[in-house]
């Protein structure tokens, strides 16, 4: 890695700081907007009005808010997210827990996205206007326009419960059973990863269009180089910075769309855990569950950004 | 149409005949030119002119065959050595590219790939058409990039397209374009897009590499001054079509169409000293509006009933063409007289 790469990395790495605090805090206001006391539910439906005050006193819900979310940020930095308010257990451990379930879905959709898009984009780009490309780029058109969960319900009940040929609901450890957890999340990964080969898929395509008709392309078959050299190695390195940047983007959506199809397959990942403390007002497990998420986005931004500046010369331009 | 063996006494290097090339538009098929006749000797430097849209870039890169195939038509013949590059498979097309014909372009901030290093673009230029070693092709990448007058070649050689300047990235192109030493290069518009100072090197360039190769080059530009500058030959497009081709000497002395004395005529650097260049009047006719017989005939003050017709490309016995039914009679004025 050359220095001017090292110092790109480093200045990304300071600007993850305040986008770490703005997201984290942005989430802790919005939970204040809420309707519902956790200190009442926690109370119970019988509880004096006085009993409520103690708790809330307890927790520290009377601070000011900015109080609570320094407390709550000293903590975090720390790697201490604070207690359930349900269990009274450490968030961290929960959100640790349940984070592997989750990431298993989301690498192999995002696998499978990738290893199926990448081949069709390129299919559908090296056929402009033939019957190829008009195929799939409707079938990329309807890839767009289903939702998630909806295929995935569809999956379910054909593959899972007419079939039989996979499990309807949960989860396997990876590290115990990684056969067992691979069948278990077959049919989720498809349905996370049906928006992702659309999207890759459309953007791949119209990228490699404008490539291919580029002036440099023209330079390279006047200089004899074959068709297949220049998709294959020009074609791809120029597309690879909007292959990576879609990459990253369906990436993100995926881990957001888990909520959705954790909830389809009732698999105990980080999804389902912000849905259920969501209605349990069990506000310190949605803010540890977000904040570990916006780590990992960040941490997949940074790695994109290294990797624009790996791919990319004019990218270390000052 | 004219026979034009009768054109290129001896071999020669290259051969258009009756090139008429047609694009696929939503209107149908537009004729974009017809009967392009001229031929190129070995060594020898041709100047292909004429205003913005005759046809000249097009037809530079039909001689390439790098018009698309699926929205272009191409008609006549194009003699590489004997060979016919239309219709050729495009395996057999590929191996001439890049080793016999190469082309430059106008645009050399667009037209090199901005990801690879200007030294992988001119090795696998040679590793295309070479059987040479990773060590020989920098070797002779960086030869190419000392040929052209890039100061720090091996420097040079690993720098990417972005870092150099307009003139360093047209000399590269260059680079990339020789470094198989081809037969012809075809050069469009190469200084078009350059600072004034830059283009007369660049022209220099070209020219020095001419004489040291023995390679052919077919000179497109608009840019009468730099034909008289480097070009033992001339060839007038308008509208299409070839319209007068010939010594460049003869022709800067005595143009035998009138399209061509009027460009010549309003050339500031070559013309008298006057207060007013002579401008032709009128414009290029519109591709569906195109006039019966010459083609020029509108805008020509010379125009007579007989130019009504449809005019061929007449023999000369200087060695040139002419497509012009009155070439015999007119006493035309060009720059040198």
């Amino acid at each position: 890695m050359s220095r001017r790469t090292l110092r790109v990395i480093g200045w990304r790495l300071l600007q993850v700081v305040p986008v770490i605090v703005l997201a984290t805090f942005a989430v802790f206001g919005l939970l204040q907007l809420v309707p519902g006391d956790p200190a009442a539910v926690i109370a119970g439906e019988t509880a004096t009005a006085e009993r409520i005050v103690q708790i809330r006193e307890m927790l520290g819900l009377d601070l000011p808010l900015w109080q609570q979310y320094l407390h709550w940020l000293g903590g975090a930095v720390q790697g201490d997210l604070s207690t359930s308010l349900i269990t009274g257990l450490p968030v961290i451990d929960e959100v640790l827990r349940r984070l592997p379930n989750t990431l298993l879905i989301v690498v192999c959709a995002l696998i499978l996205a990738i290893s199926i898009a990448v081949p069709l984009g390129i299919l559908a780009a090296t056929h402009v206007d033939g019957r190829v490309d008009r195929f799939v780029t409707s079938i990329a058109s309807l890839g767009v326009a289903v939702p998630n969960f909806w295929v995935g319900m569809i999956l379910v009940g054909f593959f899972a419960l007419n079939l039989g040929w996979f499990p309807t609901t949960g989860a396997a450890s990876l590290t115990e059973d990684p056969a067992r957890a691979l069948w278990h999340a077959a049919l989720p990964a498809i349905a996370l990863a049906s928006s992702g080969i659309a999207e890759i898929t459309r953007q791949l395509r119209s990228a490699l269009i404008e490539v291919l008709s580029s002036q440099y392309v023209r330079t390279l078959q006047a200089k004899g180089l074959s068709q297949g050299r220049i998709l294959w190695r020009h074609g791809l390195k120029n597309v690879s910075l909007t292959l990576l940047t879609v990459i990253g983007l369906v990436f993100n959506r995926t881990l957001g769309a888990t909520v959705a199809i954790e909830a389809v397959f009732a698999i105990p990942g980080t999804g389902s855990l912000v849905v259920t403390s969501a209605t349990n007002k069990d506000f310190p497990v949605v803010q540890g569950v977000v904040f570990v998420l916006v780590l990992i986005v960040i941490l997949c931004n940074l790695l994109i950004d290294i990797l624009y500046s790996v791919l990319d010369p004019r990218m270390n331009k000052q | 149409m004219v026979d034009a063996t009768s054109t290129a006494p001896g071999a020669a290097l290259l051969d258009v005949r009756d090139l008429g090339i047609a694009f696929r538009t939503g209107a149908g098929m537009v004729q974009v030119t017809r009967d392009v006749t001229f031929a190129i000797q070995p060594g020898e430097v041709v100047g292909l002119v004429g205003e913005s849209g005759c046809g000249k870039t097009v037809t530079g890169l039909a001689l390439m065959g790098l018009l698309p195939k699926a929205t272009s038509r191409i008609a006549g013949e194009v003699l590489l050595e004997g060979e016919n590059l239309i219709g050729m498979s495009a395996r057999r097309l590929q191996q001439r590219r890049g080793a016999k014909i190469s082309m430059i372009f106008q645009e050399p901030m667009s037209a090199l790939d901005p990801v690879f290093t200007i030294g992988e673009q001119i090795a696998e230029t040679l590793r295309a058409h070479r059987h040479v070693s990773a060590r020989e092709a920098r070797e002779r990448g960086i030869e190419a990039l000392a040929r052209v007058g890039i100061p720090e070649p091996a420097l040079r050689y690993d720098a990417y397209p972005h870092q150099l300047s307009g003139g360093m990235r047209q000399r590269a192109m260059i680079a990339i374009a020789i470094v198989c030493e081809p037969r012809l290069l075809i050069a469009d518009e190469p200084t078009t897009a350059l600072d004034v100072t830059v283009q007369a090197q660049i022209v220099d360039v070209l020219g020095d590499l001419c004489s040291r190769l023995g390679m052919a080059m077919l000179f497109i530009t608009h840019d009468l001054g730099l034909v008289a500058q480097t070009c033992s030959r001339l060839v007038t497009m308008y509208a299409g079509e070839v319209i007068e081709e010939g010594c460049i000497d003869d022709v800067l002395v005595r143009p035998r169409h009138p399209y061509t004395s009027g460009l010549l005529r309003s050339l500031p650097a070559l013309a008298e000293r006057k207060s007013k260049l002579p401008a032709i009047p009128g414009r290029v006719p519109m591709r569906g509006e195109m006039p019966e017989g010459c083609r020029f005939r509108p805008r020509c003050g010379f125009a007579r009933p007989p130019c009504e017709a449809p005019q061929p490309l007449d023999r000369l016995t200087s060695a040139g063409q002419v497509r012009c039914c009155r070439h015999d009679e007119l006493e035309l004025m060009g720059v040198l007289s």
